[in-house]
C-alpha cells in the first residue's frame, strides 16, 4: 500500500493525476436528480470503446481491396476464430451507437440542455453526431456488398448535384469516375484512422465543456445557485462514486440488450444488416429496392420528398443537409422562459411530440419504396419536421410556462 | 524595455510570417489533396469496348461494362419504335435539347440505327441502374406504361429512348455514350472517331 502511495505521489509531482481525478470524478458535482435519460451519455462512451476495440480486431483480418473485401468479411465470419462475434459486435454496435445517441439528443431537447450556458457543449455534440454519421457511412462500404456499393453510389452522387463544382467534387471523393477500389481503400483509411481520431478528440472536448458548465438536470434549473460553505452545490453529488455506480446499472442493462441482439438477432430482421448486403457488389445491377440503414432514413425520406427544381436535385440535397444539422440552432431558436419540459406549456409539448412523430415517421418511410402516397406523407412529415424548428421562436415565446422550483425536485 | 518596442514593425513581421506560413501550408497541402484525384491508372481505364450485337434478339437488352458503368444495348422492335413519338407531352425533354447525347444521336430515336439503342445505364438522378421493363402495362407501373426503364431507387421512369418522364426525380434523359459501328454487327462503345476503311 505504501509503495502504491509513493508511486502515486511520484506521478502526481510530475502529472496532475489527483487533481484530474478530483476535478472530473470525485469532486465533479452533478445534480442529484438525474433520471433514466441520463444513462445515455455514459452509454455512448461505452459504445465508442466497444466500436474501437472490435474495430481494431476486425482490421487485422479485413482486406480493403475491391476484389477480396467481400470474401475477407466472409473469411472473418467463417474461418477466423470468434470472428463472427467480433463482426456482430461491431455491426450491432454501429446501430446501438445511434440508438443511444438519438436518446441522448432527445434528452437534451426535453430538458433544454442546449440552453445558455450550454450552447457550445451542444454544438460540439452536433459535430460528434455528424462525425458519427460520416464514420457509419464509410464503414458501411467496407463489406463491399450490394447495399454498400449502391448506398455509396447514391450518397456520393448527392455531392455531384452541387452547382458548378459538383461533378468534380464527386470525382474527388471517389478518386475515380465510379465507386471503385480507390473509393473503398480511402473510405477504409478514413473509417479506421482519420474519423475515429477526430471522434475521440471531440468527445474529449465535449466532456471538458460539460465539466466547465456543469450538467443540466430534469428540472432545467442551475444547481450552482445554492452552494454550501465549501462552495459545493447543495443539490449536487460527487460523480464518483454516486453516478459511476448508477451508470454501472445502465451498463449492465444495456449489455443485456446488446448481447441479446448479437446472439439472437444480429441482422435485426434486416434493419441492422440489410439482406442485400450479403450479395457481393455488382456495378452492373442495382438491387430491386435499396434503402439506407435505419439511422439515415429520416433524412433520406426528406431527400426523396423534395421534387427536383430547375432541373436539379440540389434543393432536396440542401433540405436533407439542413434537416441533419437543424438541431444546432436550437439554443437560439428557443425563447422559452423555462428549460425543462416539466415546466413548459402545452404548445411546446405538442410541437415536440409532433417532431418525434415526424422523425420516426420519416425514418419508417425512408425504408420503403417511393410510391405517390408515401411521397405525399413524406412531404407532410417533412413540413412538420421543419416547422418544429422554424416556428420555435414563436411558439416557445407564447407558451404558458409553469413556475420553476428554486431547488431540484428529488424524492 | 517596452519603450523600445517598435510595434508597427512587430505587426508587419507577424503579418509577413503568417502570410508566408499560410502560403507554405497551402503548398504543402496540395499534394495531399491532389492524391485524392483519380490516379493515372484510373484515368487510363476508360478504353473503348467492342461488342458483338448479332445475338441480341428483338425486344431484348444486353449489358456491357464500359468505364466501370453498365452500357445497355437494346434491339428495338418496330412496335417499340412506333411508340416513341406518341408521348412527347409526358416527357421532360422529348426533343433532347439537353446535350446528353452525341450530335449524331440527337434524333427521334436517339440512335444511329433506329433499331439499335445504346445508352449508359446509370440514372441521372443519383446514379442507380434502372431496371429494364419492356412489357406494356405491368401491374406495378400502370396501364399507360409502354415499356422502358424504371429506377428502383427513387422511382424515375424512362421510355424506350431513355427519355425521362415528367414527375420523375431524375432531371434529364439518360446519357448516350460516344459509339460507332465498325461493321454490320460490331459496335465500338467509347469511341466515335471514324477509322479509315474499317
Amino acid at each position: 500500500m505504501k509503495i502504491l502511495k509513493n508511486l502515486v505521489g511520484w506521478v502526481d509531482d510530475r502529472f496532475p493525476l489527483l487533481d484530474t481525478w478530483k476535478e472530473h470524478l470525485s469532486e465533479y458535482y452533478a445534480p442529484k436528480n438525474f433520471n433514466f435519460w441520463y444513462f445515455f451519455g455514459s452509454l455512448a462512451l461505452l459504445v465508442l470503446v466497444i466500436q474501437i476495440a472490435s474495430g481494431i480486431f476486425l482490421t487485422m483480418s479485413y482486406k480493403p481491396d475491391a476484389l477480396i473485401a467481400f470474401a475477407s468479411v466472409e473469411y472473418i465470419m467463417r474461418d477466423v476464430q470468434w470472428g463472427w462475434l467480433l463482426r456482430y459486435v461491431h455491426s450491432t454496435g454501429a446501430s446501438m451507437f445511434f440508438v443511444v445517441v438519438y436518446l441522448h439528443m432527445f434528452r437534451g431537447m426535453m430538458y433544454g440542455s442546449y440552453r445558455k450556458p450550454r450552447e457550445l457543449l451542444w454544438i460540439i455534440g452536433v459535430v460528434i453526431y455528424l462525425a458519427l454519421m460520416a464514420e457509419a457511412f464509410m464503414g458501411y462500404l467496407l463489406p463491399w456488398g450490394q447495399m454498400s456499393f449502391w448506398g455509396a453510389q447514391v450518397i456520393v452522387n448527392l455531392f455531384s448535384s452541387v452547382p458548378f463544382i459538383g461533378p468534380d467534387l464527386s470525382v474527388l471523393i471517389r478518386g475515380d469516375y465510379v465507386i471503385s477500389d480507390a473509393t473503398l481503400n480511402r473510405f477504409f483509411a478514413l473509417h479506421v484512422a482519420a474519423i475515429p481520431l477526430v471522434l475521440v478528440g471531440i468527445v474529449f472536448v465535449h466532456l471538458v465543456a460539460l465539466h466547465k458548465v456543469g450538467s443540466n438536470n430534469p428540472d432545467g434549473i442551475e444547481i450552482k445557485k445554492h452552494k454550501d460553505a465549501k462552495g459545493h452545490p447543495v443539490d449536487g453529488i460527487p460523480f464518483h462514486p454516486f453516478y459511476t455506480v448508477k451508470d454501472m446499472v445502465g451498463v449492465v442493462g444495456f449489455l443485456i440488450i446488446f448481447c441479446a441482439i448479437i446472439f439472437f438477432a444480429p441482422d435485426m430482421g434486416g434493419y441492422f444488416l440489410e439482406a442485400n448486403n450479403f450479395v457481393p457488389a455488382n456495378p452492373m445491377q442495382t438491387p430491386a429496392h435499396i434503402a439506407p440503414v435505419w439511422y439515415f432514413t429520416p433524412y433520406y425520406a426528406i431527400l426523396r420528398a423534395v421534387p427536383p427544381m430547375f432541373g436539379s436535385q440540389f434543393p432536396g440535397v440542401i433540405a436533407m443537409g439542413i434537416g441533419a444539422i437543424a438541431i444546432v440552432f436550437l439554443p437560439w431558436l428557443d425563447r422559452g422562459k423555462v428549460k425543462s419540459i416539466r415546466y413548459r406549456g402545452p404548445i411546446f409539448k405538442a410541437f415536440l411530440a409532433a417532431f418525434v412523430v415526424s422523425f420516426i415517421g420519416l425514418g419508417y418511410l425512408g425504408l420503403l419504396p417511393a410510391t405517390p402516397t408515401y411521397t405525399l406523407i413524406s412531404r407532410i412529415l417533412s413540413v412538420v419536421y421543419f416547422a418544429f424548428f422554424i416556428l420555435m421562436p414563436w411558439y416557445t415565446k407564447i407558451d404558458k410556462c409553469k413556475p420553476e422550483p428554486d431547488r431540484v425536485t428529488f424524492k | 524595455m517596452t519603450d523600445n518596442v517598435d510595434r508597427s514593425k512587430r505587426r508587419l513581421l507577424l503579418a509577413a510570417t503568417t502570410a508566408a506560413g499560410g502560403v507554405a501550408a497551402v503548398g504543402a497541402a496540395t499534394p495531399f489533396v491532389l492524391s485524392f484525384m483519380p490516379s493515372e491508372r484510373a484515368k487510363a481505364a476508360g478504353a473503348p469496348v467492342e461488342v458483338d450485337i448479332s445475338a441480341i434478339a428483338p425486344g431484348t437488352m444486353k449489358v456491357v461494362e464500359w468505364q466501370g458503368k453498365p452500357v445497355w444495348i437494346v434491339r428495338r422492335t418496330p412496335e417499340m419504335l412506333a411508340l416513341l413519338s406518341k408521348h412527347d407531352d409526358e416527357l421532360t425533354d422529348p426533343t433532347c435539347s439537353v446535350p446528353q447525347q452525341p450530335e449524331y444521336c440527337k434524333n427521334a430515336s436517339r440512335s444511329i440505327k433506329p433499331e439499335i439503342f445504346v445508352v449508359i445505364g446509370i440514372c441521372t438522378h443519383l446514379g442507380c441502374s434502372p431496371s429494364f421493363r419492356p412489357e406494356a402495362a405491368p401491374a406495378d407501373l400502370g396501364a399507360n406504361w409502354g415499356g422502358g426503364w424504371f429506377c428502383p431507387c427513387h422511382g424515375s421512369r424512362f421510355d424506350l429512348a431513355a427519355r425521362v418522364y415528367k414527375g420523375s426525380p431524375a432531371p434529364t434523359n439518360l446519357i448516350i455514350p460516344p459509339h460507332q459501328y465498325v461493321s454490320e454487327n460490331m459496335l465500338l462503345i467509347g469511341d466515335d472517331e471514324k477509322k479509315g476503311a474499317a
